[in-house]
């Protein structure tokens, strides 16, 4: 399809703007531009269409299946949506005066509350505006909580091999040397491996549990007390917090702080940019160093973006959170377990997990194997999955694991998707046998078949430049 | 998949070739094609200090980014730079890219023969 500045005609308008009815005034000469900006001069209709053409284009989690690992592509409720509109939430300023916007401070302080008892928390924040910057934050309390105590010298981080890439790069950016630890073989922290790298410099150790394999790390409670009794802290990514809502608490594994995408567990629509929330729960040691609006009681020093952060995501989180319930929360949970169990054993007897136990709210399938025998890759039948009119699952990733395909199903999936999905991975398994080069090729209905990714991350073109 | 019998080899798959007391180090024939496309290094500078076993750089591909690990402790006397603008050339080409050269080597891991990190490589895969 053309760009929206290749369907321009110069002169053509799509906006009737009323008479100004305040007086004009005009900028002075130093901050005027000296050209117009080359902005795309396209009618309502055909502006209208563009966006309807670009959404048909697409896949998103309202168009069919997307079993997006790690990402919790969850069905976002239309009542989310709809309270978040009210005039009342996207009418305030942040900036007008607090006693006109009580309600908005109930909300925060609702939401607070909910999440702290969802996650064993004594304190939150909701200013990070999204999951890495949620850990940055995290990361930042534990640094803060050992200068307060004098252990600057504290300057390791630990990261096991299966973590999020955006563990290690978030303990970087707080100025950590990030010590790697390699898994055991059921893809669990390596306790031996972990004790042998905790010491007098040991600032904390980032996890996330379930882990990045889909499995629930049964030794938790030793592993926190062990990174505790060498003077560190606990840092857990809420990433998988969906495995686990109500059912277990990240703080009594022995967690001190935590952080969660509002944007996946607590429905509010991700992917393409945001807007999210990477809301961060700490222990009471650590909250006297959280974050908050500088205009709030309590303020702390540490302010990581302007205000409350992105309020309306928070406003949709508490509504599903309170849509949900006391019994609806553990219930997602549980069924985005079940859901995940019974996709693995339906697919199994083909594409084989890496993992074969039972896993929590994703799994990983590996098909290094398959490859080896048929030369059909991951990127092969995700790419063919496509054609099905299924989202791909993430694919390399994580790194422990070959050729994998990590699938996530979600709690809002029926039995008859699942059995759906399951069919067309069997398909795909022989298609395999039979017609390796339709795979190599796929896809073959979308608008895009194989981009160049090479090319596209060797020499990027990230802006449109008119000629 | 090509091993050459000259180098001596790490199992974090680097190559390593002794230039009289200097360690020329690139990365593996099979690093390279499990990387996939390298689209970006991440160079260490001349006059930097590496530790065995611990990352002097890291390499992007397609896939996935993956820490360089030196095999030797030593001191950066040369880096090729030529990388920074053509990582491709660790696919066309990774025993013709060195990527650092190293001296004052105080201690080195142990090394594998080509023949025996064939047999790693095999096992890996």
């Amino acid at each position: 399809m053309k760009l929206i500045f290749e369907k321009s005609v110069p002169g053509r308008k799509s906006t009737i703007l009323g008479k100004c009815d305040v007086e004009q005034v005009s900028l002075p000469e130093s901050m005027k531009r000296s050209a117009a900006p080359a902005l795309p001069e396209v009618s309502e209709t055909d502006l209208s269409r563009h966006y309807t053409e670009l959404c048909h284009n697409v896949h998103g989690v309202n168009c069919g299946f997307y079993p997006l690992g790690s990402c919790t592509m969850k069905y976002n409720p239309r009542i989310d949506e709809e309270i978040a509109a009210l005039p009342g939430f996207t009418g305030v300023h942040p900036l007008a005066p607090p006693e006109t916007t009580l309600g908005c401070r109930e909300v925060l302080d609702k939401a607070s509350e909910y999440l702290c008892e969802i996650t064993g928390m004594d304190g939150m924040t909701f200013q990070p505006a999204a999951g890495a910057h949620g850990e940055f934050t995290g990361v930042l309390l534990i640094k803060k909580y050992h200068d307060s105590r004098g252990e600057s010298r504290r300057n390791k981080i630990i990261v096991p091999d299966s973590a999020h890439g955006t563990n290690p790069a978030t303990a970087a950016m707080c100025g950590y040397q990030v010590v790697n630890i390699p898994s055991a073989p059921n893809g669990c922290v390596d306790l031996e491996a972990l004790k042998a790298v905790l010491g007098e410099d040991t600032a904390g150790l980032m996890l996330t549990n379930p882990n990045t394999v889909g499995i629930f790390d049964e030794n938790i409670l030793e592993i926190t007390r062990l990174v505790h009794e060498a003077g560190g802290l606990c840092y857990y990514d809420g990433a998988n917090l969906n495995a686990i809502m109500g059912a277990v608490r990240p703080g009594d594994m022995g967690f001190d702080c935590i952080h969660m995408n509002l944007h996946k567990t607590f429905a509010t629509p991700h992917g393409g940019g945001g807007p999210g929330a990477g809301a961060v729960g700490c222990k009471e040691h650590l909250k006297k160093f959280l974050p908050a609006s500088a205009l709030m009681d309590g303020a702390g020093e540490l302010q990581v973006r302007s205000f409350a952060g992105n309020f309306l995501v928070v406003v949709k989180a508490l509504t599903y959170i309170m849509t949900l319930g006391r019994e609806g929360i553990p219930e997602a949970s549980a069924n985005a377990v079940l859901n995940a169990n019974y996709l693995m054993r339906k697919i199994q007897g083909t594409f084989e997990p890496a993992f074969d136990r039972i896993c929590m709210h994703e799994f990983v399938l590996d098909l290094s194997e398959f490859k080896k025998r048929t030369g059909v890759s991951a990127l092969d039948v995700a790419k063919s999955l496509i054609d099905y009119g299924m989202h791909p699952p993430t694919m390399y990733f994580p790194l422990i694991v070959h050729e994998a395909l990590m699938l996530e199903p979600t709690e809002t999936e029926s039995r008859e998707t699942l059995d759906w999905a399951a069919d067309i991975f069997r398909k795909l398994y022989d298609l395999a046998e039979t017609d390796p080069e339709y795979m190599h090729s796929a896809p073959h209905s979308a608008a895009i078949a194989r981009p160049d990714e090479v090319r596209a991350a060797r020499n990027p073109i990230l802006r449109y430049t008119a000629e | 998949m090509n091993y050459p019998a000259e180098l001596k080899y790490s199992k974090s798959h680097e190559w390593v070739k002794m230039q009289g007391d200097v360690a020329v180090i690139g990365i593996s024939d099979f690093a390279q094609d499990a990387l996939g496309d390298v689209v970006f290094i991440n160079l260490p500078g001349v006059g930097d200090s590496v530790d065995m076993g611990a990352a002097f750089g890291d390499v992007e591909s397609v896939k996935a980014v993956s820490d360089l690990v030196s095999p030797v402790s030593g001191e950066i006397i040369e880096v090729n730079e030529a990388l920074a603008d053509a990582p491709e050339m660790l696919n066309s080409d990774p025993y013709g890219s060195w990527i650092i050269k190293v001296s004052g080597i105080t201690s080195t891991e142990d090394l594998l023969d080509a023949a025996a990190y064939e047999a790693f490589c095999a096992e890996e895969a």
